[in-house]
């Protein structure tokens, strides 16, 4: 029993650390991206990395989720004779939810895991402490064009997402199930606004991309330099994101549309 | 640090994808392209009944869109409902003697306000109001007034 307290207590002021960790280490990432400015070419490389090789996994996946709304809603909406109104609630569910939800989660699988990987070996191949040594600040150097990459890329992998995504819907509506397609796209616009649903929908995966790109950064800065503690931290990186995300969603969501 | 030139291009064909994909967002997929009630001029029109009609419901004429419903409130003299409407600048010939109506788009669809020119000279401006209106149709009154017209009978 005072084994389990002491446990209790060990683990609850190791999480409370690792907290104050992850803050300081982001205002001293926010504090150094400033500095960025002067060498634009070292964010270039790490958006390519984190946001164009996640191109194909965000486009199909986007058509993809589409097409089976499309589907799935039509099946709903047919019953009550509105299967017009598709195009509605296919742009809606994707600007507000599922668009930035969606490309969110993969991009913790896809990018998230591979910076805290990348991150993570650098500092047990003793690259970030070599790097000090060399008077260069590895966290402004290794961690902010990483963490501005990713939140430049996830705005844009969002919205590339959701229109990939209506489109999905839009092909299977009016090509396989027969939705008028003048009708499909002037009820979306009818109901869709722009600024409560496109431009919340872009605030949502710009939260989502510093908060994604900030655990991921963190979680390979901060793990074990072990093999062991690189895989550990990468698995840590995705289920964190994946937690934090889904969990901010609610609070967005209550806040924007509550 | 060296970038490859076809990185650097891929990185731009991103970013431009990315930024097409949410200007398709704004004009495809929401109003933003469509009549905004900032411009144009604003009448009044009270009804007892509003129903179902919300914000940014079209006002049409004809059959043709020529503005949004801008707000709706309650008038605390009157109790009844005061509907703002914005109409595009381009119909500003609007007869004084035009009448307003709460009509439903098919059976289940949205309810908009249709309007019904008169034949006066005037024309309606800014701040004026709608004295012709007609109410929504509540489905549950009129089933209650055919009951009691097929009870009587």
């Amino acid at each position: 029993m005072i084994e389990w307290t002491r446990n209790l207590g060990a683990k609850t002021l190791q999480s409370l650390g690792k907290l104050g960790r992850a803050t300081l280490f982001l205002l001293r990432v926010l504090a150094g991206l400033p500095g960025l400015a002067r060498r634009p070419l070292l964010v270039v490389a790490e958006i390519y990395s984190v946001g164009v090789l996640s191109l194909l996994i965000i486009v199909v996946s986007g058509l993809f989720v589409g097409m089976v709304l499309g589907l799935q809603g039509y099946n709903t909406l047919v019953d009550f004779g509105a299967e017009e109104s598709l195009g509605t609630l296919v742009a809606l569910s994707l600007t507000r939810e599922l668009g930035p939800v969606v490309t969110a989660l993969l991009f913790a699988g896809r990018a998230g895991s591979a910076l805290s990987a990348e991150i993570g070996l650098m500092k047990a191949t003793e690259q970030l402490s070599s790097m000090e040594m060399m008077a260069v600040d590895p966290e402004r150097r290794v961690i902010g064009p990483r963490f501005l990459a990713g939140v430049i890329a996830m705005p844009l992998l969002a919205a590339i997402f959701t229109f990939l995504g209506i489109i999905g819907a839009y092909g299977i509506g009016t090509n396989l199930l027969g939705v008028d397609a003048g009708a499909f796209w002037s009820q979306m616009q009818g109901s869709v606004s722009f600024y409560e649903d496109v431009l919340n929908g872009v605030i949502k995966s710009l939260v989502f991309g510093v908060v994604a790109s900030w655990i991921a950064v963190f979680e390979g800065y901060d793990c074990m330099p072990t093999s062991e503690g690189v895989s550990r931290a990468t698995t840590r990186t995705v289920v964190h994101t994946s937690l934090a995300v889904l969990g901010l969603d609610f609070i967005l969501t209550a806040l924007m549309f509550g | 640090m060296y970038v490859s030139r076809t990185a650097e291009l891929w990185v731009g064909l991103f970013v431009l994808a990315g930024i097409a994909s949410l200007f398709a967002l704004a004009m495809k997929v929401s109003n933003i392209a469509a009549f905004q009630s900032a411009d144009g001029y604003e009448i009044v029109a009270r009804f007892q009944n509003i129903g179902g009609l919300t914000e940014r419901a079209p006002v049409t004429l004809g059959g043709v869109q020529i503005g949004r419903v801008k707000s709706i409130e309650l008038d605390q003299q009157t109790f009844q409902a005061r509907v703002i409407l914005a109409i595009a600048p381009d119909y500003n010939n609007l007869p004084e003697d035009t009448s307003a109506s709460i009509l439903t788009s098919g059976l289940l669809g949205e309810q908009y306000v249709g309007l019904e020119p008169g034949g006066m000279d005037a024309t309606l401006s800014d701040g004026d109001e709608i004295m012709l209106t007609q109410s929504a149709l509540v489905l549950e009154k009129i089933i209650s007034q055919f009951l009691y017209q097929t009870a009587s009978e």
